[in-house]
């Protein structure tokens, strides 16, 4: 009997968020299971519930589904958010790539010692507004539409977003010299779904706190 | 006029090996473009043909596509090697994003410090082992099908021949607890198109070596170590 996809993680953000965003955008209701202590995740390695001994993994449609861009893909195609065709959905998939490797980079900073923090929050500001933001804004200037891909909206609008809010939170100005990204920003954030994501109750996690490290250092390591 | 797909890359493995591989396995032929130098390499950020600056790139039916991943997959969708519906595109998704773990410890390699380079040996063997082949042999053995998705051959399988010989490559008998994973590869490369892209004379790249690492590091100037895992 179909349910609800049930979310297998710790209570953050980490590799899991995309995958609210994404449930969350499409107005799919979801359940979360969180990992507390390392026996939670051994309890799922043994089990056979992880393919790979590692999450995030969601339950869903029957299937425990393992590795983030393998859910993140079902989930787009099952709700329409991945273009109408292979080449709209080849332009998402570029799109999407490099929004994971600038999320890279974001996730990992709050597990940077001390000493190297402020190199790397350097590395973030530096990478996200020569390399990624510039190419997010000539897309929208380009075409002037309203979303990234095919003038519909996707799972790369999504991702953006998501992408767009946390650098802000490293650098509350960093969308300063992209005004057609600060414009979608703001458009993407009224949409329904999303604008009720992005309130205060809602399923949307918190960034890290540096006394929250030592604890997911347990579960994991 | 659609010609063939021409990679932009440089002449070793890296990140465009798994494009190599899917191609061939397709029966697809390409051209190759390599970067030798530091020019070549800014003359294609100049013509802005790199969207984030990087390589791989790989001009395919009109595009300049960029990001190994969202290549691989248009490769797969357009060659019909990813599966027949969403459910198996899923399972595939899965499958190639283990294989795709494991080869990332080994693409980092020659990059490592003499030192690291042998933590990470030993590294890659035990993820192989005990994470990665374990979940393929597992998969297997449970369907008793010649393919790893829906009794047909896709992305997955190719993928996953290609990280057994690179782990194979570090310890010649990493396969010795897997015999199913034994039979996958020796079924796999007799597939003629796989057959032919292992022979010698094919566009397989070899085991990178100190030339290929010197010519990554001028042409993007790259002259860090980078980290072990």
């Amino acid at each position: 009997m179909p349910g609800k996809p049930k979310l297998h993680y710790f209570n953050g953000r980490g590799r899991m968020e995309s995958i609210r965003w994404l449930l969350a955008a499409a107005g799919v209701e979801f359940e979360e299971s969180f990992l507390e202590t390392k026996d939670d995740l051994t309890k799922l390695q043994k089990d056979g519930s992880l393919m790979f001994q590692q999450v995030p993994m969601v339950e869903i449609d029957g299937m425990k589904m393992v590795q983030t861009r393998a859910i993140l893909g079902y989930i787009a195609a099952k709700y329409n958010l991945y273009g109408k065709d292979l080449k709209e959905r080849a332009l998402i998939d570029m799109y999407v790539e490099a929004i994971i490797d600038l999320n890279e980079l974001l996730m990992t900073h709050a597990f940077q010692p001390a000493d190297k923090k402020e190199q790397h929050l350097a590395t973030i500001v530096d990478k996200a507004t020569n390399r990624y933001f510039p190419v997010y804004e000539k897309v929208l200037k380009d075409h002037g539409q309203d979303f990234l891909v095919g003038n519909r909206f996707s799972r790369a609008d999504v991702q953006l977003l998501e992408t767009l809010l946390m650098a802000e939170e490293c650098k509350p100005d960093i969308l300063a010299k992209f005004p057609l990204l600060q414009s979608f920003k703001a458009r993407i954030s009224n949409i329904p779904t999303i604008k009720k994501f992005l309130q205060p109750g809602s399923q949307r996690k918190a960034p890290l706190q540096e006394k929250d490290v030592p604890k997911l250092m347990k579960i994991f390591h | 006029m659609a010609g063939k797909p021409k990679l932009y890359y440089f002449d070793g493995r890296g990140k465009m090996e798994s494009i190599r591989w899917l191609l061939a396995a397709a029966g697809v032929e390409f051209e190759e473009e390599f970067l030798e130098t530091r020019e070549q390499y800014e003359k294609l950020l100049k013509d802005g043909s790199l969207m984030f600056q990087q390589v791989p790139m790989v001009e395919i039916d009109g595009m300049k596509m960029v990001q190994t991943r969202a290549i691989l997959s248009y490769i797969a969708a357009k060659y019909n090697l990813y599966g027949k519906d969403l459910k198996e595109r899923a399972l595939i998704d899965m499958y190639v994003g283990g294989t795709d773990d494991l080869m990332g410890f080994i693409m980092i390699f020659p990059f490592l410090s003499a030192e690291d380079k042998e933590k990470q040996c030993a590294l890659i063997v035990q993820k192989a082992t005990s994470r990665y082949f374990p979940a393929y042999e597992k998969v297997l053995k449970d369907h008793g099908q010649n393919f790893l998705v829906g009794n047909n051959f896709s992305w997955a399988d190719v993928h996953l021949l290609e990280a057994i010989l690179m782990v194979e490559e570090k310890k010649s008998d990493v396969l010795s607890g897997f015999p199913h994973l034994q039979a996958f590869k020796a079924r796999m490369s007799s597939i003629p198109t796989i057959k032919k892209f292992l022979e010698p004379g094919s566009q397989r790249k070899p085991v990178p070596d100190d030339k290929y690492v010197e010519t990554v590091r001028r042409v993007l100037r790259m002259y860090y170590d980078m980290k072990a895992n």
